[in-house]
């Protein structure tokens, strides 16, 4: 019981942060840049599973190593990000099958958070609350760096800067996610709640409550009904999330 | 004599190898109300962005201690993309609700006009909560890029009419970029011609002569006149 409470506070507090970097995002168009960050850390979640430490911690610097990677890339050969993210990120599964234990797989591509220790949990939750205060003081910045920059210029804001912190937020949320739902699904759950929130919410703060909301909500039925059913917790998650989505289009209100 | 509050001097600005303006100078007092003018990748815009501050110049820009500036860019294209209402977007330049209330009354809202949704008004509703977006802080200067594409005419006259009733009111300065002739011979008082190759400005009367115009714009005043 003791194990179930751990993993659905952890849930809870990755699903939140995830949903509400999510409405960033989306608004960027970048919705689905957290799909390729993830497959890349899966190297790093490789080694956190085999030396047994926190997978969280094996994933982080994949994925900085990869926002870099994409990043240098991007200056020296000006190809789209897209496609360069599109020729680094399977690099990363190519890589961690080499020397991922098979019998590990299923944790790293779809993640397990059932078995989360005491620790765990409170390093999760205090990562969660971080980038959450972070997202919210750059928050307003880089919605009007993401409108206009010369907007974002004239009323003094450093650009650099907050893209920097946002994409820090990125890396921290996607090697949360991957603890919680593996290499492959963590794209989800940035995306799914606020698709979901979009259908409901009529302007901007509804659509954060909304989204943060569906987040945690479907990371906290997901594990639910894996102790229910025993079914992996990962996809549990995700699907939890796609049925709210599912019934957010029949609850769609027209603004 | 009327305060000075902007004078450029011997202004060059490089956009990677290109050179967009070379050797311009003038000066603005308050109240002035300049229009620059010339054909699409004259430089306009680069000039707006660099009183700004926001684009490297060599050259001299001496602005007004502490002159604080509106700016309106010519193209928001990604704004749709964030479901926001009114309110929310301008109060991302964090100032108290009455303020940001009192500002939408001059120009023209009613106070519910703040809970709709971006995305959803038309071209000229756009155009002013952008000049009431710019407005917010109190600026002295306005700068403008070509406020009125794609919106109808009925659309362009309120957006003038404001324009030119907070001016009178605030005692603004406004630089504005348009193609629409009309307007720099109601509304303003100065007018910079820019091409890459050459420059001219003056009184619009005084400048914008057939000649001018056929050496500024080229071919373009006749595809212009053709369209309106």
């Amino acid at each position: 019981m003791e194990q179930l409470f751990l993993s659905i506070i952890t849930g809870i507090f990755i699903g939140g942060v995830a949903g509400y970097l999510g409405t960033l995002m989306l608004s960027r168009r970048m919705a689905l840049a957290a799909g390729p960050l993830s497959h890349l850390t899966l190297p790093g979640i490789a080694l956190a599973l085999i030396y047994g430490f926190d997978v969280s911690l094996g994933a982080f610097p994949f994925v900085i190593l990869g926002i870099f990677f994409i990043w240098i890339l991007e200056i020296k050969t000006k190809l789209p990000m897209e496609a360069l993210t599109a020729v680094t990120f399977a690099s990363g599964v190519a890589v961690a099958f080499l020397f991922l234990p098979i019998e590990q797989a299923e944790t790293a591509l779809v993640g397990d958070i059932t078995k989360v220790n005491f620790i765990e949990t409170m390093l999760t939750i205090a990562l969660s609350l971080a980038i959450f205060f972070l997202i919210k003081k750059v928050y307003s910045k880089l919605i009007l760096i993401n409108i206009s920059e010369d907007m974002a210029r004239a009323e003094d804001i450093d650009i650099e800067k907050n893209n920097f912190f946002y994409l820090l937020s990125i890396a921290v949320v996607v090697a949360l996610g991957v603890k919680m739902v593996g290499g492959l699904l963590t794209a989800a759950l940035v995306a799914i709640p606020i698709c979901a929130a979009r259908n409901i919410g009529k302007n901007l703060s509804e659509y954060i409550y909304f989204s943060v909301f569906f987040g945690s909500f479907s990371a906290f039925s997901g594990i639910l009904l894996f102790y229910f059913t025993r079914l992996p917790a990962g996809p549990l998650i995700i699907i939890s999330g796609t049925v709210i989505f599912l019934l957010s289009v029949f609850f769609k209100r027209n603004v | 004599m009327a305060e000075k509050i902007l004078d450029v001097k011997k202004l060059n600005v490089k956009l990677g190898e290109e050179e967009i303006i070379k050797d311009l100078s003038f000066q603005l007092e308050k109240g002035d109300a300049l229009t620059l003018l010339g054909p699409n990748g004259a430089g306009k815009s680069t000039l707006l962005k660099v009183i700004l501050g926001v684009l490297p110049y060599t050259g001299s820009i001496e602005k007004k201690k502490g002159m604080k500036i509106g700016y309106v860019p010519q193209r928001l294209p990604f704004i749709k993309d964030v479901p926001m209402s009114v309110r929310e977007f301008i109060k991302i330049k964090e100032q108290s609700e009455e303020k940001i209330e009192k500002i939408f009354q001059s120009v023209g809202f009613e106070r519910n006009f703040l809970e709709k949704q971006i995305g959803t008004l038309s071209s000229g509703q756009f155009q002013r909560v952008l000049i009431a977006w710019a407005l917010v802080k109190d600026p002295e200067v306005l700068l403008f890029d070509e406020p009125t594409t794609g919106i109808d005419i009925r659309g362009k006259e309120t957006v003038y009419r404001l324009l030119e009733k907070l001016k009178k009111e605030r005692n603004l300065t406004i630089v504005l970029v348009t193609h629409d002739l009309s307007v720099v011979f109601k509304f303003s008082n100065y007018v910079i011609c820019l091409n890459r190759f050459s420059s001219c400005k003056g009184k619009p009367r005084e400048i914008l002569t057939p000649e001018n115009l056929q050496s500024i714009y080229g071919e373009e005043v006749k595809f212009y006149k053709h369209h309106n």
